[in-house]
């Protein structure tokens, strides 16, 4: 069990999926304008992303084992048509949901983090719930970078910065600088 | 679409239209991997080989793929080429394909290739298709070996491995760690809004 919780911890925070292995983004960059719109994109990506763990462990068990090359080609079918029929399902019964989605649930196929997953899920040879959890993990991480970001991105929005900084740059150097303070965290898992 | 010369396709991605440093597209690769040169330079060419290859393809094949399916139809050819690449750099250069680990395989999502797979490539003549893909494709080995290289010289205080500063050099260890990545990604466009501010307010001052 507490091997499960260090895979989640982990994920979320140590090895941030964002601010340390730069998955995610372009959601990150895209969406980070608003708190209240992070957080939404945040939530449906955890939900694509547990998804996925469940798809590419089956994927891994039943069918990759004979036929490894088509990895790669496998997967992005499947997270392709997985979006797809969230989207069509979300839509059929909670069309309320659907429209707060709006936009983001068919841009989560071309988000590297859901790819990113499924392979690291892979390389490190983790099971059923250790990838469900490592899902999770990856989602909240997504989701706190997410949200961190749109805070700070809305105070700068409001002071007076130099303006030839102004844009990607500045939200570049604040990413950065979120990166440093998330190093923090890398003495947690060193006390396992 | 504007009609364009045979020159201005190849040498458009090249500068004025970088992928990276104007387009804003691709920076999972760009921040992920470029903590050395080598390394920005090996996923820089297995992108641009990608980028030739889905290229070509998909500006062969344009008229048989109906408009519906079009983007399925371009991803599996992309990551066609992906798993092509995969294998012939673990082949060659199996310490290289060890440090670019999973990024590798991420070449499929790299908005770059999808993205002058719908805008460029499904629309033209295999061979205007293939210059584009050339031109982006330099211009991304460029932007990444930029990075890499402010990267490795001030992270590791060499270039290409070969150490620059003599011992007393310390290196700033944080440039090849992740927040290096973000930082120097800013600071170079940073360093461009303010170039063009400049030319244009010289332009503008020149006119008057």
């Amino acid at each position: 069990m507490s091997d499960l919780l260090w895979i989640l911890l982990s994920a979320m925070v140590v090895n941030n999926f964002t601010l340390s292995l730069f998955l995610g983004l372009c959601p990150f960059l895209g969406v980070s304008g608003r708190v209240e719109t992070a957080l939404r994109m945040g939530l449906a990506n955890i939900f694509v992303l547990v998804l996925t763990s469940l798809c590419a462990w089956a994927l891994n068990t039943f069918v990759l084992v004979y036929a490894p090359f088509l990895r790669v080609i496998s997967f992005i079918v499947v997270i392709a048509s997985l979006v797809q029929i969230v989207e069509m399902a979300v839509k059929k019964f909670s069309p309320t949901l659907f429209r707060q989605l709006g936009i983001y649930l068919p841009l989560i196929t071309t988000n590297c983090a859901i790819l990113g997953l499924a392979i690291f899920q892979t390389n490190r040879g983790y099971g059923l719930f250790q990838g469900l959890a490592f899902a999770v993990g990856a989602g909240l991480g997504l989701t706190l970078a997410l949200v961190l970001m749109a805070s700070i991105r809305e105070t700068t929005e409001l002071s007076d910065v130099p303006d030839v900084t102004r844009g990607a740059g500045l939200v570049l150097i604040v990413a950065g600088t979120l990166s440093l303070a998330f190093m923090g965290f890398a003495g947690l898992l060193s006390g396992a | 679409m504007k009609e364009t010369t045979a020159r201005e396709d190849l040498l458009r991605g090249i500068w004025r239209e970088n992928p990276v440093l104007v387009q804003m597209l691709g920076l999972c690769p760009t921040l992920a991997v470029t903590n050395s040169v080598a390394n920005s330079l090996a996923m820089g060419i297995a992108t641009a080989f990608v980028l030739l290859g889905s290229s070509v393809l998909v500006a062969s094949v344009k008229r048989l793929v109906p408009g519906e399916v079009r983007i399925s139809a371009y991803v599996l050819i992309i990551a066609t080429f992906v798993t092509v690449a995969d294998m012939a750099l673990e082949a060659l250069a199996p310490g290289i394909h060890k440090a670019l680990g999973a990024f590798i395989a991420l070449i499929v999502v790299n908005c770059i290739i999808l993205g002058r797979q719908e805008a460029f490539a499904s629309k033209r003549p295999v061979g205007r298709a293939a210059l584009d893909a050339l031109g982006t494709g330099a211009g991304f080995v460029i932007a990444l070996v930029l990075m890499g290289s402010v990267r490795e010289v001030l992270g590791s205080g060499s270039f290409l491995g070969h150490p620059l500063f003599g011992a007393h050099y310390e290196p700033w260890v944080v440039m090849i760690l992740p927040p290096g990545g973000f930082l120097t990604l800013g600071s170079i466009l940073i360093a461009l809004s303010w170039l063009r501010r400049r030319r244009a307010a010289a332009a503008g001052e020149a006119r008057s």
